[in-house]
């Protein structure tokens, strides 16, 4: 197990460095990038500012390396446009997108595990089919749409939530419905293969020759086994969940991570779009990591002998 | 008094294709040890798990008569079923290294019983778990209640399975195969075991088992199964003195000395298979691999008694 | 107990209900895409400022000529639609061409030569999927400027892990089979063996991730078309239409409920008929 742990977090930084690399490849992609800071209009002499200020007339290894040495020490470098360090900003964000993904988590798990169990207690009858059904609807439903049309109905017509901002609660449970309907279908088919597969299995013919209650063989005995792969789904999904904030930060204006990354694309303020993406894959890199401890927590076997 | 458990016409399908038992009967009185015997998928389990009404999805039983204790398990929903199982009757499978719960201690699946069906608090059910564990021969109890499944081997698991069994006094046990997914030397301590507590406890056991070595040594009555049926039932020195039905006759043929049976082989080295049978089959199933067979063994045949409790299904006469 | 009940009748049926409801979809759809310039209606680019916001055809004050209403610059909706589903179906098959290709290649070498490779391959998979889709999508496309071929490659990028993982595994599979290890034996090329013994075994498997690609690639052209940075105006992606219609939608829900229900309607199809292939493959789910 610990050497399980020791290998995962090599493969970790390996991940995190090669994303490094990916994102500052990316963000040169453009070419000329202090062109497109300095705007259509700026004169041949303003560009040259810009590339003697940002540093961008050094070769693209030094500016690489200069990147990763200051990233290693927490320093993920200068916005153009919010002239703010970039750490402050992604700071300041972070706590929205992370509220934000939270709550779809949450809301996706309420869903999910009771469809699942539903589904896998009552196999192959119609209420089966219905959960399937609902799985794939929300596999196929466009989330931005989603938001709009809750927008419409729930906030407009109903009245019964605001329409977009951050200022209570009630503003992070729409967002919350739209990004949990991505992780719906996927948790609730886990959840649902993992109890038939457990109710199917001998340790429950056991739980059920020792009389127990239905509500004991059902949630303790069956859900703790098929919970243990949807536990590690789920925070895999937070991760995807994060990564996919930005399309649903942008429909209801939460001034997340997300958004300041949409911002800075507009604006070509490249070292944001950098940190960001480099930030949501350590991030989706440490909640996988998550996901195997909460494996070993859950599953014994996996604690060694 | 009526047998401890007493079943009579005991039929279970699956879905419209199977018939996996049809009409047995047999009686399990206190304290006795009744095995049932036959070669594998002839029912056994189907038998024992319409009895405890654990059947998988799919399966459905009927009987004309089934009582427990006097009691009609027929009538009995599943509630009142449950609050039976584990308590008044208990029982133990072929599979230990599957059995118990892989996510929970061994303590945990122990005391529960215990704490459902006699309300004991968790500390008198660990008492009484550690106290099992001992009587079935595990060291260390205290250590065992605190480790997984995994963490033991398959006989000790099988040995929890027992302890887990008893720990509500019940007094019926029904162990199906309990040994043959054991080590051969393991499988002889097991049995033993068994034994030793089915006389010291005074308990009703139904052993399944396709080891007439087992059958010799332990058992009060035994009950022979072919393809569903019980085809022959008497008292072990009488089955073994005097066998009736040709199945039966062909089972012994294969054990030269009984109790030195190869642990592995299979039950009846008889020529042929079992047929499929579905729910119109008529006449005798062993028919066509008999060598007594005639046209009239196609129509239906008659049970005879040999002696008193002693009776087997074939049309040759006593 | 280890027997399990068989009892597939009913299902079945229902199944290939599904199946075939999703068949009609994606016919539909790809029929529209191909005749798109024979079906519309009307020019889908001709603005008539005269005919802005036209009602569709169930409400009130509709106007004959134009079924679904028009948009906010007096565009036939039904025309835009028709073309909409024709980028939709265009860049869903593209980018899973280009995602195919890259994340079979991948997967097959990893499984079939194992090793070194296969811990490479592993490790792009694993790299692969810590990087936010969108937003690299997005940024691309930002940096870039937006083009049909660059939202193509950008998306077949980013998205073959799911080939890769799927097809590593059934090589994997296929490779331990005994009829592959006979043609080791006789003596074959490893490039013989890839191409005559293990693709064919592991095409299915790689069928059925198609049609689930092909559905996630249509819905994020949406989402990035919607964001403003996917397919360029005036090209009528549906996103682009939902992004467009966002503006009046609360006095004329419509114009974003239309193409919403056909985005929705188009992925729900293909899902369906990749469901039913899944199972007349026997193949496993691979998406959870
Ligand atoms: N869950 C099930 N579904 C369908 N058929 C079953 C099921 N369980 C047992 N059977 C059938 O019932 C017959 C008897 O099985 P079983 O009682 O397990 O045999 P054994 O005597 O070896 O214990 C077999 O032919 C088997 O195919
Ligand atoms: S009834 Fe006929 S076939 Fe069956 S055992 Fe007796 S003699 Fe043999
Ligand atoms: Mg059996």
């Amino acid at each position: 197990m610990f050497n399980f742990l020791i290998r995962r977090l090599v493969v970790a930084v390996l991940v995190a460095a090669t994303v490094m690399t990916l994102a500052f490849i990316l963000t040169r992609l453009s070419g000329d990038l202090a062109t497109s800071i300095a705007g259509p209009n700026a004169t041949q002499a303003d560009i040259e500012a810009i590339r003697q200020a940002y540093g961008l007339d050094r070769p693209v290894l030094a500016q690489f390396f200069d990147w990763v040495g200051r990233a290693l020490t927490g320093d993920l470098g200068e916005s153009y446009f919010f002239k703010a360090r970039v750490s402050t900003l992604i700071a300041e964000r972070m706590p929205i997108t992370l509220t934000l993904g939270l709550t779809g988590l949450v809301i996706a798990l309420v869903v999910s595990l009771p469809l699942g169990i539903l589904a896998a207690v009552r196999e192959n009858t119609g209420l089966d089919r219905v959960v399937q059904m609902v799985a794939l609807f929300g596999q196929a439903m466009p989330s931005f749409w989603l938001g709009l049309i809750l927008m419409i109905t729930l906030g407009l017509n109903l009245g019964w939530l605001p329409i977009s901002g951050t200022g209570s609660w009630q503003h992070f449970v729409m967002p919350g419905i739209v990004l949990a309907f991505s992780a719906i279908p996927a948790l609730t088919r886990l959840t649902r293969a993992g109890m038939i597969q457990a109710m199917g299995s001998d340790y429950i013919r056991t739980a059920r020759a020792k009389g127990l209650s239905r509500a004991s063989i059902l949630l303790k005995h069956a859900l703790r086994n098929a919970a243990i792969p949807v536990v590690a789904i789920a925070a895999v999904q937070l991760g995807f969940m994060l990564g996919g904030s930005i399309v649903i930060e942008q429909v209801f204006a939460l001034h997340g991570v997300g958004f300041l990354a949409w911002e800075s694309i507009g604006k070509n303020d490249f070292p944001v779009v950098q940190a960001v993406v480099l930030v949501l894959a350590v991030i989706y890199v440490a909640l996988t990591m998550v996901a195997d401890l909460m494996n070993a927590v859950l599953d014994p076997r996996l604690r060694g002998p | 008094m009526s047998a401890l458990l007493d079943v009579e016409g005991l039929e279970v399908g699956f879905g419209s294709r199977t018939s996996a038992v049809r009409g047995t009967s047999l009686t399990v009185e206190r304290g006795e040890t009744h095995c049932l015997v036959g070669e594998s998928g002839c029912g056994k389990s189907v038998t024992a798990l319409a009895v405890m009404n654990l059947l998988a999805r799919g399966g459905h039983r009927t009987a004309r008569r089934m009582t427990f204790q006097g009691k009609d398990l027929l009538k009995l929903n599943d509630g009142g079923m449950a609050k039976l199982r584990g308590n008044a009757m208990a029982m133990i499978f072929q599979e230990p290294m599957t059995s118990l719960n892989p996510a929970y201690t061994v303590g945990s699946q122990m005391t529960e019983v215990l704490r459902r069906h006699k309300g004991a608090s968790q500390r008198a059910a660990t008492d009484r778990a550690a106290d099992l564990l001992a009587r079935v021969g595990i060291t260390a109890p205290g250590l065992r209640l605190g480790q997984f499944p995994h963490q033991l081997s398959g006989g000790l698991r099988q040995r929890v399975m027992i302890a887990m069994a008893l720990m509500c006094d019940p007094q019926l046990l029904i162990a199906d195969e309990p040994t043959t997914a054991l080590d051969v030397t393991v499988q002889a301590q097991i049995l033993r075991l068994l034994a030793e507590l089915q006389r010291d406890l005074g308990l009703g056991m139904l052993l399944i088992t396709h080891d007439l070595g087992i059958v010799a040594r332990v058992a009060t009555r035994v009950s022979v199964m072919y393809a569903g049926e019980v085809v022959e039932s008497a008292a072990t020195a009488q089955l073994f003195a005097d066998p009736r039905h040709p199945y039966t006759k062909g089972l012994l043929r294969c054990v030269p000395v009984p109790g030195k049976q190869r642990q592995d082989e299979p039950l009846g080295s008889i020529p042929g298979t079992v047929p499929r049978i579905g729910p119109g089959f008529a006449g005798c199933a062993f028919r066509e691999r008999c060598d007594f067979a005639d046209e009239t063994c196609a129509h239906i045949i008659p049970r005879h008694a040999a002696s008193p409790g002693h009776d087997y299904l074939c049309r040759l006469p006593a | 107990m280890s027997v399990a009940v068989v009892n597939a009748g009913p299902r079945r049926g229902w199944k290939s209900v599904s199946t075939w409801i999703g068949a009609i979809i994606v016919g539909i759809a790809v029929l529209c895409a191909i005749l798109a310039p024979a079906l519309v209606p009307h020019d889908p680019f001709a603005q008539d400022l005269d005919k802005r916001l036209l009602v569709p055809f169930w409400m009130e004050g509709t106007d004959p000529a134009y079924i679904l209403g028009t948009d906010q610059l007096g565009r036939d909706y039904l025309s835009r639609l028709i073309y909409g589903c024709r980028i939709s179906i265009l860049i869903g098959v593209t980018v899973t061409v280009v995602s195919g290709l890259i994340g079979i290649t991948i997967g097959v070498l990893g499984g079939f030569l194992g090793g070194r490779v296969d811990d490479a391959v592993l490790f792009a998979i694993t790299t692969r999927l810590s990087i936010p889709v969108v937003l690299v999508a997005l940024a691309v496309v930002g940096l870039l400027g937006s083009s049909m071929t660059l939202l193509v490659l950008t998306l077949g990028l980013l998205l073959w892990d799911r080939f890769a993982v799927v097809a590593r595994s059934t090589t994997m599979q296929v490779r331990n089979l005994d009829f592959v290890a006979a043609a080791w034996c006789a003596g074959c090329s490893r490039f013989r063996i890839l191409s005559r013994e293990v693709l064919p075994n592991i095409a299915s498997h790689l069928v059925v991730v198609a049609t689930l690609e092909i559905a996630l690639a249509i819905l994020l052209e949406a989402a990035l078309s919607f964001l403003g940075l996917g397919v360029p105006p005036p090209l009528p992606s549906w996103g682009l239409m939902i992004a467009e219609g966002k503006d009046y939608m609360f006095f004329s829900p419509w114009v974003i409920v239309i193409p919403g229900v056909a985005l929705f309607v188009l992925v729900l199809g293909i899902n369906l008929l990749g469901d039913g292939l899944r199972d007349l493959f026997g193949t496993h789910r691979t998406d959870t």
